[in-house]
């Protein structure tokens, strides 16, 4: 069997966190929809409330520190990301960002995420499509087709679920399962310090003569 | 093994004072650190390049040769001349000249310069930074090593018969390093061409320097020039030192803390583990300074910063004075205990005249009839 590793990224701010709740809920969804497909997963979820410090000083010195280095190669090494963000002033919140901030360019390029918000009212649910996917478009992810947004009244139905979410979890779960089944084994990042494609004869061919 | 300093040039606000020195006090200061450097009996003075406030150090070459004649065995270097926006026909023309005017003391660390605005204030564009240090070294090599150059590129005009001059001293061109915290193509580029590399081990893990460092050994050795051990490595670093460590951090903390490139931020404590800062006694220092032999291997050129930050003039020729007194001296003695004999020194311009067999006299004398070219 093969086993998926799932990425989760948490920007949810309180305890117990409707975002984490989400994140969550899409992480067992999506863990059981790569089950029916044979595949195994291992979930490793980064709370960003605990790297909101790391953050801010990574913005600073330029570089990450140790427990932050951890939680960046765990997102870029997994076969499957899940990000979910509190909407904030109609948008992803400022720590969500600023963990994909600092994150190389390319880290993110060809892989499968599911997107997720939450928020207090369901008039913010389309920041996912205005802000959230545009964010995961430029870093070349593939973010599956359904988006999975949660306001406080979703949580409100049978089992501490609406309906309706719970059905719109199982599809976006389904369609990341799909892709990430779909995928070569792990795209583990490019290693910078590999030994170069390109000769530095072909780089100074590029140039003077 | 070499010692030394290396400064940005900045010009910051002493915040335990709230006073900024002039630009004239600064580089006074400057003159009188690198000064002290020799008398504390360190190696290397290496001295920034920047186009703009709060720096001053916008023509190294001008300030190396005034230090070069206050001062007889300091070798004098850069941290780092900008390969990427200097025009190479210059940097040829200028170090030559430094290296005539210091009797040979001179190398140069190249670098491509992490400050956006200043591509387009030269003309360049930072999108090629790259390829600028590609091009523009390559040329720099064939303006130092063959008397007439043709030349055509994507960067500069083309050149046609041309002979920059002087020519470098006795034969010989300086000795070059290359510095980059991050770009594993500035090692490429060191390990193919035999030079030095240079991290500047001050603003990023440990971890990060050994990774960029074992790059450089590895492709060294693939290009030949020795086995990986033998490729020649500088480190940067950064301390503060008081006799008691508690006095060391109770007095660099407000320098730490509003320093321009990475206050605000972590703290001094923070820091200090992540990175190689070393703030505390001498003893402290010594031992973490040795310490960086177990991740890069043993190294030719060991580079602290000092000065920066805001700190008085006063208390960084203290702290040359620690350096020269208590710490370089156990560095030389611990450091070539450790060092296997193939591993070789940094080269000087000693050491490069006599591997090529003794220097020989370079000069291009212009030519009698400066139309056929016919010699007189």
């Amino acid at each position: 069997m093969t086993t998926r590793t799932l990425a989760v990224v948490s920007g949810g701010l309180g305890t117990p966190s409707s975002t984490r709740l989400l994140a969550d809920r899409l992480t067992a969804a999506t863990v059981a929809a790569l089950a029916e497909r044979g595949e195994g997963a291992t979930v490793e979820v980064v709370e960003l409330r605990e790297h909101a410090r790391d953050l801010a000083d990574h913005l600073v010195t330029g570089f990450a520190n140790r427990p932050l280095r951890t939680a960046i190669d765990t997102v870029t090494g997994a076969d499957g990301l899940i990000a979910v963000t509190p909407i904030f002033s109609a948008s992803y919140s400022g720590l969500f960002k600023t963990f994909f901030d600092v994150l190389d360019n390319d880290a993110l390029t060809g892989r499968p995420v599911l997107l997720g918000a939450t928020a207090g009212t369901a008039r913010h649910s389309l920041a996912l499509e205005h802000a959230v996917r545009p964010l995961f478009s430029y870093l070349r992810a593939i973010s599956v087709p359904t988006a999975v947004f949660a306001a406080t009244e979703d949580w409100a139905g049978a089992g501490g679920v609406d309906r309706a979410l719970a059905g719109r979890i199982d599809r976006a779960a389904g369609e990341l399962a799909g892709l990430v089944s779909g995928r070569p084994a792990s795209g583990r990042p490019v290693d910078p310090f590999a030994d170069p494609t390109t000769s530095f004869e072909d780089l100074l061919r590029g140039s003077g003569t | 093994m070499q010692f030394g300093i290396f400064t940005v040039s900045d010009i910051t606000q002493d915040p335990t004072t709230g006073r900024t020195p002039t630009e004239a006090e600064r580089i006074q200061a400057v003159l009188a650190i690198a000064r002290k450097a020799e008398e504390v009996g360190l190696d290397v003075f290496a001295l920034g390049e920047h186009h703009n406030p709060p720096f001053f150090s916008s023509s190294p070459t001008t300030t190396l040769a005034s230090v070069a004649a206050q001062t007889s065995t300091l070798q004098l270097s850069t941290a780092t001349t900008l390969i990427t926006t200097n025009d190479p026909v210059k940097i040829a023309e200028d170090y030559a000249m430094l290296q005539h005017l210091s009797g040979g003391r001179v190398d140069l660390m190249m670098g491509r310069g992490n400050t956006g605005p200043v591509y387009p204030w030269f003309g360049k564009d930072i999108r090629d930074g790259i390829e600028l240090a590609v091009e523009n070294y390559a040329l720099l090599r064939r303006l130092w090593r063959e008397d007439v150059v043709n030349w055509e590129g994507r960067f500069r005009t083309p050149l046609q018969g041309f002979t920059s001059t002087p020519r470098p001293l006795d034969g010989v061109p300086p000795f070059v390093w290359h510095g980059s915290i991050r770009s594993p193509q500035i090692a490429e580029q060191a390990a193919y061409y035999g030079d030095g590399f240079f991290h500047n081990h001050i603003f990023w893990p440990p971890e990060h320097t050994q990774r960029m460092v074992e790059f450089y050994r590895r492709r060294y050795e693939h290009y030949g020039h020795g086995s990986a051990d033998q490729a020649i490595v500088g480190l940067g670093g950064q301390v503060f030192m008081r006799r008691n460590s508690q006095d060391a951090v109770a007095e660099f903390r407000p320098y730490f803390d509003n320093a321009p490139v990475y206050g605000h931020g972590p703290s001094l404590e923070e820091f200090t583990s992540q990175t190689p800062l070393t703030v505390g006694s001498p003893e402290q220092v010594i031992e973490r300074t040795l310490g960086f032999r177990d991740y890069v291997g043993d190294y030719q050129r060991q580079l602290f910063l000092i000065d920066h930050a805001g700190l008085p003039l006063k208390t960084v020729l203290e702290q040359l004075d620690l350096l020269g007194e208590e710490v370089v001296p156990v560095l030389r003695e611990e450091f070539a205990a450790r060092r296997p004999a193939h591993v070789p020194e940094a080269p000087t311009h000693a050491s490069l005249v006599a591997a090529v067999g003794g220097g020989s006299d370079p000069t291009v004398h212009a030519p009698a009839d400066a139309v056929t070219g016919q010699a007189r």
